[in-house]
């Protein structure tokens, strides 16, 4: 980029070198966000993580605040299941999706699916919340209750991270150098086949770095979960049995946690962001190596 | 110590200053420096053991040579040469590449322009630059004169619109924008583009024009419209342009200079009239690349 | 002979079954879509008058309205912008103008921003409540909830105005120079006007994403559907009213539906803005890359 270094002593470049400093404030109040979130973090999670070693985390009997028992295994396979049943049903349709508006849908009808799946990406994890709770969970009370179950989250997580794949899968589709396609069509290959044997290889990476955003995003949504999971604190052994978060646990017991109780919270609230930065670190490298 | 200059003001050139350019349907064109008699050559420009490189690579080695006052000065030479490189050191703007440095002296009027001392863009106002693309903001016509203007201390409204009524005439833009002086400049055509650009750049009343292969992005119509502009301006601006048309250069230049590069970087091989250049060149190189070029 | 006639038909069979299952999954999207948007819309429509838009809430929300939780909801989101816009623009400027962005201080600079991009809702609960609500001993308030909510911004506000910024091409920086402009005066008079677009656009994306924010206000900008009566009282917002109709308040559904279909139109509106502006700003971007395209080649 542009930048300057002769004409620091001249009158109007002093002008210049204020508004520096004052842009370089502004980006370093920018970063000190981030420090403080950490350190803050830290701080509150320090009395849990000093009370209790970190094997009682996963080896305590069961999550019981109250009897001095931080059990957070459920909580955590919760998450897992959660995300990964999610990400198992989002990541063909959202490929889909994203191969529909590249190459199967006439230029207006993509246009028109694209906004609606941007629209899609739009509508708040309340909303999707709200409407898991009072329509997706009264029918699979229906077929199996009680209904607020893993399956409710799976379900609602999938449309609400759907989009984040099917977004970043088509940037990088678009990104795919036109002649390689025309390359592939010169040899007869069929659409599919082009498809099969271009594309999808050349945006492989980028599709990743999407689903990998994606789990994250599943890993760390609390609303839509909170509201159609049940919240029961238990390892599932089948689809249709509630369970509960890591997220949303925060959620729940957050209002009236006091001291350890409090900070064990802060830990699993530390713990999904390291949990969320790490994919997001991967989702950048792979994209990075990528590009390159 | 370096003192600055007192700089030239920025003001409608009265049309009594130059009664050649009264003659010529209205326009002013600026007052005269000196006219092109080039038997009497005063050097405005003088550079000496200039060299220029980029990061390790040197990209321009040891040039010395006058660039005389109100004259045009041709740069020749084959492609990454170093002749864009040597007019964008002449306003440093090769300060804003990141890692380019420079060793020798650039003497405008006697003062070295890298004097610390020295203010960039009291500089640059004086001289005008004029790219290869036409660069028009994305704004209005009017808009584009009158910011760089308002900047360079032009606030009152009459005074701008008196000079942008009269740098587009100078370049005969007035007749074709005056009715949309308000609309976007990127609806113009190529060849009006380029002339806003040099508009602009009379705007500030510079000395120098520095002008960057102005025509080869444009068609030939357009082209031979801004080359009789250059034309034009010959006396009352000193004018040092880049380009690959050796035709052009013969047409407007009164001098020429040709650059070669000679290991890895570019040098000056010969400067000197621009009829002696092309038609008894001093150096073989020279009249290989002028015959080359021709036939 | 046969052989090769196997073969394609093979092929067609699969091209077509490729296509078949594109198609479906497309059509199950839409679907999906079109039953949560209708659901959303036969619910709320029912109880949604002006009424109901500008009343107080009753009986924990089950009746009047939600005229205080959206003067609260605005509040929120007044203090977030307010706080998180002249930081993100300039942290932004800065990125694309002044610094490298990839090395030194504008690479740490970056790199803390996609940390922060990554943190969960839920984790800036966590930090709002500890930070602004206790340690700065601003309780539950919408001063608190809307600083949280400037920490979530900043990521997406300075990413947008960035690409906005670094779109104008070198071109204009070059000429601005040679013009003898100060980068002071070329950043404020050139380079963000021609960028205001796309930062239009990205303050409307944070718009969207600050009201449709729930986990990061629950223990920062409380729960009280009353008016707040300044920025130090608790404030609910449209979308912590909403999960609270529908998990705490048994018959609250009514209520729920007319909320979520307030929320949504709101979004959807700040959405269909948003896109019409970054539609405009590269067409404008189009433009302008045509008419500089001539040939490039030498005149004779």
């Amino acid at each position: 980029m542009i930048w300057s270094r002769h004409n620091i002593l001249s009158p109007s470049a002093s002008v210049d070198t204020l508004t520096l400093w004052l842009l370089r404030g502004a980006a370093g109040a920018a970063m000190g966000v981030v420090l403080l979130i950490l350190l803050f973090l830290a701080m509150e999670s320090w009395p849990a993580l000093r009370h209790i070693s970190i094997d009682r985390f996963l080896t305590d009997p069961s999550w019981n605040p109250g009897e001095n028992l931080y059990n957070l295994a459920p909580m955590l396979s919760g998450t897992l299941y959660a995300a990964a049943g999610a990400l198992l049903l989002a990541t063909p349709l959202g490929i889909a999706s994203a191969l529909f508006i590249a190459y199967y849908a006439s230029p207006h009808v993509a246009s028109i699916y694209r906004h609606l799946v941007e629209l899609l990406a739009g509508i708040p994890s309340v909303v999707y919340g709200f409407w898991g709770l009072t329509t997706l969970v009264p029918l699979i009370n229906q077929l199996h209750p009680p209904g607020a179950s893993l399956l409710a989250g799976i379900l609602v997580l999938t449309l609400m991270i759907l989009p984040t794949v099917a977004l970043t899968a088509y940037a990088t589709l678009l990104a795919v150098p036109g002649e390689y396609m025309i390359g592939a069509a010169a040899l007869g290959l069929s659409r599919w086949g082009m498809i099969r044997g271009v594309a999808l290889p050349a945006a492989k990476t980028g599709i990743a770095a999407g689903v990998i955003l994606a789990a994250g995003r599943a890993i760390g949504e609390t609303m839509a979960l909170l509201m159609v999971t049940g919240n029961v604190v238990q390892n599932a052994s089948s689809l249709f049995e509630p369970i509960r978060t890591l997220a949303a646990n925060i959620a729940l017991e957050m209002p009236y946690a006091m001291d350890d109780h409090r900070a064990a919270l802060f830990v699993s609230g530390l713990t999904l962001m390291v949990l969320v930065m790490s994919l997001w670190g991967v989702a950048a490298r792979l994209a990075r190596n990528g590009d390159g | 110590m370096y003192r600055e200059p007192e700089p030239t003001p920025i003001e409608p050139a009265k049309a009594a200053d130059d009664p050649l350019g009264k003659a010529d349907n209205g326009y002013t064109l600026g007052p005269m420096q000196v006219g092109p008699a080039c038997c009497d050559p005063q050097p405005l420009i003088q550079v000496e053991n200039f060299s220029l490189r980029y990061g390790p690579k040197t990209a321009l080695a040891n040039v010395t040579l006058d660039i005389y006052r109100g004259c045009i000065t041709a740069l020749i030479g084959p492609s990454g040469c170093g002749k864009t490189s040597f007019l964008s050191s002449i306003n440093r703007l090769t300060d804003l590449i990141p890692g380019c440095g420079v060793s020798g002296r650039i003497c405008i009027d006697g003062g070295d322009i890298h004097d610390p001392a020295r203010n960039v863009q009291a500089l640059r106002r004086q001289i005008g630059m004029v790219f290869q693309k036409p660069t028009p903001f994305p704004l209005s016509i009017y808009r584009n004169i009158e910011l760089p203007l308002h900047e360079h201390g032009v606030k009152r409204r009459v005074d701008t619109a008196v000079i942008i009524e009269q740098v587009l005439r100078d370049v005969g833009l007035w007749d074709e924008v005056h009715d949309r002086l308000h609309s976007s400049a990127l609806n113009l055509s190529g060849g009006q583009q380029q002339r806003l650009c040099i508009a602009r750049a009379l705007a500030l009343n510079p000395r120098i024009l520095l002008m960057d292969e102005p025509c080869s992005a444009l068609d030939p119509i357009a082209s031979g419209i801004v080359e009789d502009l250059i034309s034009r301006l010959r006396g009352r601006y000193t004018i040092v342009i880049v380009t690959h048309n050796l035709a052009q250069a013969r047409r407007i230049a009164n001098y020429a200079a040709f650059f070669w590069v000679r290991g890895q970087a570019g040098s000056l091989v010969e400067f000197g009239h621009c009829r002696q250049i092309f038609e008894s060149p001093a150096h073989e190189l020279t009249a290989a690349y002028v015959k080359g070029a021709r036939g | 002979m046969a052989e090769m006639v196997f073969t394609k038909s093979t092929r067609t069979l699969r091209d077509w079954f490729a296509q078949l299952a594109v198609y479906c999954a497309a059509l199950l999207i839409c679907a999906a879509f079109t039953w949560i948007l209708s659901d959303i819309v036969r619910g709320g429509m029912a109880h949604l008058s002006l009424d109901f838009v500008i009343g107080s809430p009753r009986e924990a929300g089950r009746a009047g309205g939600i005229g205080s939780i959206l003067v609260s909801t605005a509040l929120v989101l007044a203090i977030a912008l307010m706080a998180a816009l002249p930081l993100g623009w300039t942290t932004a400027a800065l990125l694309a103008n002044h610094v490298s962005a990839d090395r030194g201080f504008g690479g740490a600079v970056r790199y803390s921003l996609q940390v922060l991009a990554a943190v969960p809702s839920i984790v800036f609960g966590l930090f709002g409540n500890a930070f602004f609500s206790i340690y700065l001993g601003m309780g539950f308030s919408i001063l608190s909830g809307g600083l949280t909510l400037a920490c979530m911004l900043l990521p997406i506000l300075v990413s947008t105005a960035e690409s906005g910024l670094r779109a104008i091409p070198d071109a204009y920086r070059l000429s601005a120079a040679a013009l003898g402009m100060s980068r002071t005066s070329t950043l404020f008079r050139l380079l963000l006007p021609i960028a205001a677009p796309s930062l239009a656009a990205g303050l409307l994306l944070g718009i969207g994403r600050a009201i449709a924010e729930t986990a990061a206000l629950l223990f920062t900008s409380g729960y009280v559907d009353r008016t707040p009566g300044s920025l130090l009282d608790s404030g609910r917002t449209l979308a912590v009213h909403i999960f609270d109709l529908s998990m705490n308040v048994p018959g609250g559904d009514a209520a729920a539906y007319a909320s979520a279909l307030v929320l949504i139109t709101a979004l959807l509106l700040i959405n269909v803005i948003a896109m019409r502006l970054t539609a405009g700003w590269q067409r404008r971007k189009i433009m302008s890359q045509n008419s500089n395209g001539y040939s490039n080649t030498d005149v004779p």
